[in-house]
C-alpha cells in the first residue's frame, strides 16, 4: 500500500488543513458550482486525475471532493465542481471569493492514465461523475498524441443538468475526440439522444483489446455499464472505476469508507473492475 | 526476567509518590446513585462495577477487579476529543496535543493485546499524531489475570490471556505482595524513590512460577473453532442465515462498538462560538452499527440494514483485520456480549457458524443438536 506524496500536509497533524482562498465561483448548473481554490505561497496540489482533498468550512465541517481539474492546468489552484447536497456543500455554495476554506490533500489512488499511452481511450461519465473524470480528460486532451482514439459518452438525467457545457461544446468541435451526450429524460429544446448512458455503448465502435475504460457515476450506474463494457469484449483489468464513499478522514483510520478490508481513501477510490469484483459491497 | 518485589502495603506510598509527577489512572469501583424506580425490585442489590478513572488514592485501586464497562482506550482516544480550534475562519489555528503524563494501572492482557492492535491502526501509514502523543505520554502497568473474570470472556481462545511483552510494568499477584516486572525504561522510571522495593530472591521465583503455572487450568475455551480457522470460517459464511436472523435481533444501538477496546471508528465534528469565525474541532466515538455511518452526501447507504453492519462489524473483528494487521481485530475480553442489551455474544455466534459448517458426524449431531 503505497501512499501519495502529500504536500499540504501539516507535519503537526494530519488533521489539520491548510487554509486556503477561494479564487473563483461559476455556477453550472442549479445545484452545481465549479470552485477555484487557490493554494497559499508557492504550494501546489500535485495530484493526481481521480484523486479527492478534505474541504473545510471552518464551523460547519469537513467533507471529501473529487479533483475536477486536471494537474497539468494548475498552477498554484484547483477547482472542485460542488453539488449542494448537505451542511459541508450548504455552507460552501454561500461562499464566494476571497473567502477561507479548509484543505488536507489530496489523498487516495488516482487513474494510472500514463500506464495506457497508445491506448484507446473510453471515458463514461454519468451525472456529477463528470467532475473527477474532466480532471483525467482534459490531462489526455494536453498531451494528446500519446493515446489513441479518445470517446466521451455522457449521460445525464436532463438537459438542465449537463455539466462543463462550455468545455463539452469545445470537445465536440475537436476532430480528433468523440463525443456523445445522452439525457434520460429531454425537455423541449433538447436536439440530442434521449436515454441512459448504456444505450450509447453499443452504437461505438471499439477495438477491445486496445480499449481502455473510465467510467465515474452513481452506483446503480456501474452495474449496467460494466455488463455492457464486458460485453464488448474490455478486459476487466482495462475497465476503470471511481467508489464513491464517506471517506471522513481520509486517511485509512475513522472508518467510514471501509469495504470489507479495504480503506476506500488508501486503495482507492479508483479501482480496475478486476481489483473489486470479488470484493463484497463494492458494487 | 528480573523479577522484582513490592509488599502490598506499599501501593499506599507508590501511588503517592506518583500522583506528584503523573496523572493516575486505575480501575476502581463506579460510584453509584441508586435511584428508586417505582415498580422496580429493589431487594436485588446493584451490580458492582468498575470503571478505569483518575485515582485520589490508592485506596480506590481495586486491582482484583474482573472487568470494566470502558477498556482503557478512552484514555488514548477519548469519547469526544478536541484536535484543534480555530479563530478567524481558519487563519489562526491551535493545535491540541496531549501533554500529560499519565500512568494506567492494573491492565488485563486482552486490553493490552487491544492497545496493541490500536497502535497498529494509528500508527500505520499516515500516523495519528493525537493518538500517539497520548501513547507516547503514558505508561502501562499491567497486572496478570490469575481467574477469567467472566463467562463471556474468551481470551484463552483468542491466545489474548498471556500478556504481551508490551508492557511497562507486570504486577503479579503473590498473595502478600506483588511480583513486578520492568518492561521498559518508562516502567522504570516509575520505581524512582519507591523504598519498599527488593530483588526477588529463589523463593519468589518459585512462588511466581506456581502462580502462573496454575493459571492455565482455570481458563476454559469457549470458542469451538481454532483462532486460525476464523478468518476462512467467516469467508465461506458471508451469505449465512445467521445474519439476517442476528439482524433481526440487533437494535443497532452501538453500545458493542463503545465498549470495545479495539473499536476505534470515529467522525469529526465542528462546534462554532457565537461569533460564527471561532470554534473548535472534535473527533467524536462513532459506531458503525449506527444507520448513515457508511452513507454518502445523495443519501445512497452502503449498508443499509442492520444485518449487513452487524456482518461488517464481526468480519473486522475475525477476519479483515487479521488480513490487514496479522492481529485478530477480537480480544476476546467478553464486554460486548456483557453490554449487549439482546444478548448477542461472539462465542455464541462463532459457535454457531462452526456448526453449521463443520463437517457434522452423526455422534457429532447427536451433542450438538
Amino acid at each position: 500500500m503505497s501512499l501519495p506524496l502529500i504536500e499540504t500536509f501539516s507535519t503537526t497533524s494530519a488533521y489539520l488543513p491548510l487554509v486556503a482562498r477561494i479564487a473563483d465561483v461559476r455556477p453550472l448548473t442549479q445545484l452545481e458550482k465549479l470552485f477555484t481554490i487557490e493554494l497559499p505561497g508557492d504550494l501546489s496540489l500535485k495530484h493526481a486525475p481521480g484523486q479527492f482533498v478534505e474541504l473545510s468550512v471552518f464551523g460547519v465541517g469537513e467533507a471529501p471532493f473529487s479533483i475536477s481539474s486536471s494537474p497539468s492546468r494548475s498552477n498554484g489552484t484547483f477547482e472542485l465542481c460542488v453539488r449542494q447536497a448537505g451542511q459541508v456543500t450548504d455552507a460552501l455554495h454561500a461562499l464566494g471569493p476571497g473567502d477561507a476554506v479548509g484543505v488536507r490533500g489530496p489523498f487516495g489512488r488516482g487513474f494510472p492514465v500514463r500506464r495506457f499511452r497508445g491506448k484507446d481511450l473510453l471515458f463514461l461519465p454519468g451525472g456529477l461523475g463528470l467532475a473527477p473524470l474532466r480532471s483525467l480528460i482534459n490531462q489526455v486532451l494536453d498531451e494528446r498524441s500519446n493515446y489513441g482514439r479518445v470517446i466521451i459518452l455522457y449521460g445525464a438525467r436532463h438537459p438542465s443538468e449537463l455539466l462543463f457545457q462550455d468545455e463539452l461544446a469545445l470537445w465536440s468541435a475537436r476532430e480528433d475526440i468523440e463525443v456523445q451526450v445522452t439525457v434520460d429524460r429531454s425537455d423541449g429544446n433538447w436536439q440530442g439522444h434521449v436515454g441512459v448512458i448504456t444505450t450509447l455503448i453499443p452504437e461505438v465502435q471499439l477495438y477491445a483489446p486496445n480499449t481502455v475504460a473510465f467510467t465515474v457515476g452513481p452506483p446503480v450506474m456501474y452495474r449496467f455499464v460494466l455488463v455492457e463494457l464486458l460485453g464488448k469484449g474490455i478486459r476487466e483489468g482495462n475497465i476503470w472505476l471511481s467508489l464513491e464513499r464517506r471517506m471522513k478522514c481520509g486517511i485509512g483510520k475513522c472508518g467510514h469508507c471501509q469495504i470489507n478490508h479495504i480503506y476506500t481513501c488508501l486503495d482507492g477510490p479508483c479501482f480496475p473492475y478486476a481489483q473489486i469484483k470479488r470484493l463484497e459491497e463494492a458494487l | 526476567m528480573n523479577l522484582q518485589v513490592l509488599p502490598k502495603g506499599a501501593l499506599v506510598e507508590w501511588i503517592e509518590l506518583l500522583s506528584a509527577r503523573y496523572r493516575v489512572i486505575g480501575p476502581k469501583r463506579k460510584q453509584e446513585v441508586v435511584q428508586q424506580q417505582p415498580g422496580c425490585d429493589t431487594q436485588q442489590p446493584p451490580r458492582e462495577q468498575y470503571i478505569f478513572g483518575e485515582l485520589q488514592g490508592a485506596h480506590e485501586l481495586e486491582l482484583s477487579y474482573p472487568s470494566t464497562i470502558l477498556p482503557p482506550k478512552k484514555v488514548f482516544l477519548p469519547q469526544k476529543e478536541e484536535l484543534f480550534s480555530f479563530k478567524d475562519n481558519g487563519h489562526q489555528v491551535d493545535l491540541q496535543l496531549e501533554e500529560r503524563r499519565t500512568v494506567i494501572f492494573g491492565i488485563h492482557a486482552c486490553d493490552l493485546h487491544a492497545v496493541l492492535l490500536l497502535d497498529q491502526a494509528f500508527g500505520q501509514g499516515v500516523v495519528d499524531q493525537h493518538y500517539m502523543a497520548r501513547r507516547a505520554n503514558t505508561t502501562l502497568v499491567s497486572i496478570e489475570c490469575l481467574e477469567p473474570c467472566s463467562e463471556n470472556a474468551f481470551c484463552k481462545d483468542m491466545g489474548t490471556w498471556i500478556m504481551p511483552e508490551t508492557f511497562d510494568l507486570h504486577l503479579t499477584d503473590l498473595g502478600h505482595e506483588y511480583a513486578l516486572e520492568i518492561g521498559s525504561a518508562k516502567g522504570s522510571e516509575l520505581l524512582q524513590n519507591l523504598t519498599n522495593i527488593r530483588t526477588a530472591t529463589e523463593t519468589d521465583y518459585w512462588r511466581f512460577n506456581q502462580v502462573i503455572s496454575a493459571k492455565w487450568a482455570r481458563f476454559p475455551y469457549r470458542l469451538e473453532a481454532d483462532l486460525s480457522e476464523l478468518p476462512s470460517l467467516l469467508a465461506i459464511s458471508y451469505r449465512s442465515q445467521v445474519w439476517e436472523e442476528l439482524g433481526q435481533q440487533c437494535l443497532g444501538c452501538g453500545t458493542c462498538t463503545a465498549v470495545c477496546p479495539t473499536c476505534y471508528c470515529f467522525d469529526v465534528v465542528d462546534e462554532v462560538n457565537f461569533d460564527l469565525t471561532s470554534g473548535k474541532r472534535f473527533r467524536v466515538w462513532d459506531s458503525c452499527q449506527f444507520g448513515q455511518f457508511a452513507s454518502v452526501a445523495g443519501g445512497h447507504d452502503f449498508r443499509n440494514s442492520r444485518a449487513a453492519r452487524l456482518r461488517h462489524r464481526f468480519y473486522h473483528k475475525f477476519k479483515y483485520q487479521s488480513d490487514s494487521f496479522g492481529l485478530a481485530g477480537c480480544v476476546g475480553c467478553g464486554r460486548c456480549a456483557e453490554a449487549c442489551l439482546v444478548n448477542i455474544k461472539p462465542i455464541d455466534v462463532i459457535n454457531k457458524l462452526h456448526r453449521k459448517r463443520v463437517a457434522v458426524s452423526g455422534k457429532r449431531q447427536e451433542v450438538m443438536g
